[in-house]
């Protein structure tokens, strides 16, 4: 090229130029040709006949096109009035902390008719990774009432714990009921919650608004909703939009944020939908092959930071498409978040509520946040050892499917009780129901007595003598 | 240095880049791209247009922007200070970048890898002077780079020639002369460390036999399917069934004498774990932190997939380097699905045709090459060294047909194969002792043979062929349940569920349990080998099964892992002889 240093300058003299007219419209995407040079990833304002703003950006820039996303969609715009504007930087969110309470759209436009809040600060809606050395490692305990999480698959605060549900179940009860009950023992803190809503019904909106309304929190909470009926485009950026306000509050203002996402599932259809018409080779199922880096953009904005306060928990639902926890979206997600609350149907069946499956469920960070000091001594051996006595049960089942309950040992019959107790008592609690972690460890060994003394491998033999013995039971 | 232009952008559409007007790029080139000068290499050249992969976020990128070149291929800087660094995958310190640019990682941002500022003790090698002949791996003098690894100075492969001058003992930091020598009337300057490029394997004298195990303290990997030092082995299985955490558990207690763990497109927490626990750990043959031994290469999952592919490279270079000082290197990929999953991507975006799920048909030859860069050396100088390589798979929905562990299964000689089942009740290691295998069995019995002794090898094979007849005696019992079963047939069962629980289970976060020395694994199972023989015996004599449950030492055997430390050779004696007594008093009482 000629002279480098005066196209370099010219491209910021010219950003924000407006182009009329566009030279082809297709689903969300929008091209046009002969423009200046423009950035990757920039932010787009396209002006409609009736001078309509709506917004987009940069998928693909040449010297010859650039294709442009609209996160409203493409209707009602034609090819010769259109007016495209580029910005020059990558689409921002103004943050404040008056942002709180508010009701607003994908793109962080408020819907509840109130005014824009006044930004303390603009941020890039993509974010940055954050340096791993900088990270804290999660581990404190955060109680949240249930049994089967605080027990079995402990949440910390910092971490990224999604809901694997299916359409019908009740995660977004076991959402709400998360988001009222969860404290840190022993601490009074700041909190907010930062609800993004893609492509879910309005009721389920309704439903979570609702019940914060009621616990009396709803001033501490930022809802982003960009419901079934809006344009499926701008789900692609309502996540990255409430996760940029959730990481202005906990890092810049040290709150800790709870963010809660649903559903996943339609985030990635949006993935699919834009993939396929900008003609990618897809990978599994449809998807594109960057699903997983995608989705960890989302996921890996959790955590906590060395130097600040707060901390961003992550409560992603998604429902699993047929079940079927190794459809695509689960099965990437699960390789990113740390651990998984899956819901089981059968449960569910049995009308037990939470109806989370025992075995499947984990939580990686419980290791280190459970224990001495933490919840109780017998916190990790009492969970490996249920997780591995309730795993028997399910062999014991089977068996007794195909032989009949009455010609099981004793032995098994044994377990079959101790299953029974699990179920119906430690994971059914019901949706107003907030155990301790005491109450919800006691229990756990009311079901083990009864089971031999044993046929308990996991635990010590001090536990045993403390808890196990110590109070009158049905064990030998 | 960074002012040639090769060309400017045509186009963007990702981590994969146009540019025109291109006229004297080298291909796999370094590169910096745009005013920000991020970092990239060209990977296809065609006319006046190269195909580019940028290892940051393209965001901001334009047409007619810029690109610089290098004059030379992406490489790594190998020298003192390497240990106990933390790099993301293109060799960039990052707890320099954190105290450059705060907690988030900034784009363009660059630091050298080895620190220019730090005064490294050099000690020359004795007996070497001017006018010695040099060539390739001479070692040409030490440096204590922690307490327990010495870091031996070496000329770079690819010099030869007669040394004009050496350093003498004193104070250096990195970039200062080590040495001159003279190559055929050319004066070189060797520093004190040297680059080399990362897709190319470090050269070797030639590649030995491998005979020695790579102890992991593991019982289910030291026993039944064990890893030779300067072998390849491969961990798939789908999420939860504690991939990383074996891997983990084989970085803090295994044998080699410097790790390098690659967290390849994971997660960051991860890498905080290791970071925060590895210096409190102790190695318990060096008595030091574990820390001083390792090196950590991190990209994790929301870092730019381009820098994912190019982060296995960069840790297997480093690995060979510490290789050719005649150490013993065991390298943790985890994980190398999302190093493929990043060449499916680039792939893609290149528009080149598929081959299975996407995947480009050039797969295998990558992978192939990867774990091709193990192996059991005598190294340039001399000496011997090994490059062990472990390479996590993470197969969507955990099917082992997929393409990825498909190849891998094709180029390792070991495979240990998680279980979902075993990881869902949390018996972890959650490796299959049915999936498994390992080739290394035979190369390694004659060292098992001397170290462990021959009844080692014996017991080895028989536990394994019991495991075999539980599983059909399982299907059994799933028709029909066990009562169907004659006492002899039980007593295997039982045998078996013993040895699943009390030997192949292992509790990592148990102070006695996370690791086990040879002579402990050795002396449990020939002690559960013990309890099947005399017990089967005692069932032929009469005796039911019921009592030999009962006896009170069957339930010490289930806990033997965790209440017999590592050493402790008295308690397991007296533990068989309580076994002993226990049968015989059934058996007197029986003969009645």
């Amino acid at each position: 090229m000629q002279n480098n240093e005066a196209s370099f300058a010219d491209k910021k003299y010219i950003s924000g130029r407006e182009y009329v007219g566009v030279n082809r419209i297709e689903g969300s995407l929008v091209v046009v040709k002969k423009t200046h040079p423009v950035g990757y990833q920039e932010l787009v304002e396209v002006l409609d006949r009736n001078g309509n703003i709506r917004r987009g950006i940069v998928l693909d820039t040449s010297d010859t096109a650039v294709t442009v996303q609209i996160f409203e969609g493409t209707t009602g715009l034609d090819m010769p009035h259109t007016k495209v504007r580029f910005m020059g930087e990558p689409l921002k969110l103004g943050v404040s902390e008056k942002m709180l309470g508010r009701v607003f759209n994908g793109l962080g436009i408020p819907k509840d008719g109130g005014p824009v809040p006044v930004a303390e600060k603009e941020e890039d809606v993509n974010g940055r990774p954050i340096n791993p050395t900088s990270r804290i490692y999660p581990r404190d305990f955060i109680q949240t009432g249930i049994s089967v999480i605080d027990g079995m698959n402990t949440l910390i605060r910092g971490q990224k714990l999604p809901i694997f549900s299916g359409n019908g179940m009740p995660h977004n009860e076991l959402a709400a009921q998360i988001a009222r009950q969860a404290r840190i023992l022993g601490e009074e803190t700041n909190f907010a919650v930062v609800f993004a809503a893609m492509g879910v019904k309005n009721d389920v909106a309704r439903f979570f608004i609702k019940s914060f309304e009621e616990s009396g929190v709803l001033s501490n909470v930022a809802l982003f909703l960009s419901l079934a009926d809006e344009p499926s485009i701008e789900r692609m950026i309502t996540p990255r939009t409430a996760l940029t306000l959730a990481e202005y509050l906990a890092y810049d203002k040290g709150m800790h944020v709870l963010v809660i996402m649903t559903d996943m599932a339609n985030y990635c259809e949006s993935l699919r939908e834009i993939s396929t018409q900008r003609g990618e080779i897809p990978s599994r199922k449809g998807y594109p092959g960057y699903l997983y880096s995608n989705l960890a953009e989302i996921y890996e904005r959790s955590g906590m930071i060395e130097g600040c306060k707060g901390s961003i928990t992550q409560l992603p639902i998604l429902t699993m498409p047929n079940d079927d926890i190794t459809h695509p979206i689960p099965d990437l997600s699960g390789y990113i978040t740390e651990g998984q609350i899956v819901f089981d149907r059968e449960m569910h069946g049995k009308s037990l509520y939470p109806p989370v499956a025992g075995l499947p469920s984990l939580s990686r960070l419980m290791k280190d946040g459970i224990g001495e000091g933490m919840t109780r001594k017998d916190h990790p051996h009492l969970s490996s050892q249920l997780f591995a006595s309730y795993s028997y049960v399910k062999d014991v089942r089977n068996l007794a499917s195909v032989i009949g309950e009455e010609e099981l040992t004793p032995l098994d019959k044994r377990y079959m009780e101790f299953g029974e107790k699990f179920e119906r008592e430690f994971v059914n609690q019901g949706m107003t129901s907030n155990r301790t972690i005491e109450e919800t460890l006691d229990l756990g060994w009311d079901c083990l007595r009864l089971l031999p003394r044993e046929e308990l491998h996991r635990v010590t033999e001090e536990e045993l003598v403390e808890y196990y013995d110590s109070r009158e039971g049905i064990g030998d | 240095m960074a002012e040639r232009i090769i060309g400017q952008i045509k186009r963007v559409n990702g981590p994969v880049i146009e540019v025109k007007n291109v006229s004297d790029a080298l291909n796999m080139e370094l590169i910096h791209v745009g005013e920000a000068k991020l970092i990239g290499e060209v990977i296809k050249l065609h006319d006046d247009r190269a195909v580019i992969q940028v290892y940051e976020d393209a965001t901001g990128l334009s047409p007619e922007d810029n690109v610089y070149g290098s004059g030379g291929p992406l490489s790594v800087e190998l020298g003192p200070g390497l240990i106990g660094t933390i790099y993301d995958g293109i060799q960039r310190p990052l707890d320099v970048l954190r105290d450059m640019s705060g907690s988030y990682i900034e784009k363009g941002i660059n630091a050298p890898s080895l620190s220019r500022d730090k005064k490294w003790h050099f000690v020359p090698t004795e007996g070497l002077a001017a006018g010695a002949e040099v060539k390739g791996g001479q070692v040409l003098g030490t440096v204590q780079e922690t307490s327990s690894i010495c870091h031996k100075i070496m000329v770079p492969p690819d010099v030869k020639g007669v040394l004009k001058s050496l350093s003498s003992e004193g104070d250096y930091t990195v970039d200062e002369a080590a040495a001159v020598v003279d190559c055929d009337g050319v004066e070189k300057e060797i520093a004190f460390y040297q680059k080399w490029p990362i897709r190319v394997p470090r050269p070797v004298g030639q590649r030995l036999p491998l005979n020695i195990p790579l102890i992991t303290g593991q019982r289910v990997i030291d026993t039944l399917f064990p890893l030779a030092k300067g072998g390849t082995v491969a961990i798939p299985g789908g999420f939860g069934t504690g991939k990383t955490m074996t891997q983990h558990a084989i970085a803090k207690w295994c044998d080699a004498d410097i790790i390098v763990y690659v967290g390849c497109g994971e997660r960051g927490n991860e890498m905080t774990d290791v970071l925060t626990e590895f210096p409190e750990l102790i190695d318990p043959r060096t008595g030091k932190s574990l820390m001083e031994r390792t090196v950590l290469i991190a990209n994790t999952s929301n870092m730019p997939v381009s820098a994912r592919e190019a982060s296995i490279y960069t840790g297997v270079t480093i690995a060979e380097y510490f290789r050719d000082m005649g150490l013993h290197v065991a390298i943790m990929a985890d994980s190398t699905s999302r190093w493929a999953e990043a060449l499916r991507e680039l792939s893609g975006r290149m528009e080149e045709m598929p081959a299975e799920e996407g995947f480009p048909a050039y797969l295998p030859t990558r992978i192939a090459e990867f774990y091709e860069r193990a192996g059991y050396m005598q190294t340039l100088c001399g000496q011997e060294g090994s490059v062990s390589i472990i390479g996590a798979v993470s197969p969507p929905g955990g099917d082992f047909s997929e393409p990825v562990t498909q190849h891998t299964k094709r180029f390792v000689r070991c495979f240990w194969g998680l279980d979902k089942q075993l990881a869902n009740a949390r018996h972890y290691p959650a490796i299959s002792w049915l999936d498994s295998y390992s080739e290394y069995v035979s190369d390694l019995s004659g060292y098992f043979a001397r170290v462990a002794g021959e009844d080692f090898i014996s017991d080895r094979e028989e536990m394994m062929e019991l495991l075999q007849k539980e599983v059909r005696l399982q299907q059994v019992v799933k028709l029909v349940g066990p009562d169907a079963l004659p006492d002899s047939q039980r007593f295997i069962i039982e045998i078996c569920s013993l040895f699943k629980n009390g030997f192949l289970q292992q509790n990592a976060f148990d102070d006695i349990d996370k690791f086990s020395t040879m002579e402990k694994q050795k002396a449990m199972l020939n002690l559960i080998l013990q309890y099947y023989k005399r017990g089967a015996d005692a069932i032929k004599k009469g005796i039911p099964l019921s009592k030999i449950r009962k006896m009170p030492v069957a339930s010490e055997l289930v806990k033997m892992k965790l209440t017999i430390a590592n050493g402790d050779a008295d308690s397991f004696d007296k533990l068989a002889l309580a076994l002993e007594k226990g049968i015989s008093k059934l058996e007197a009482l029986y003969a009645e």
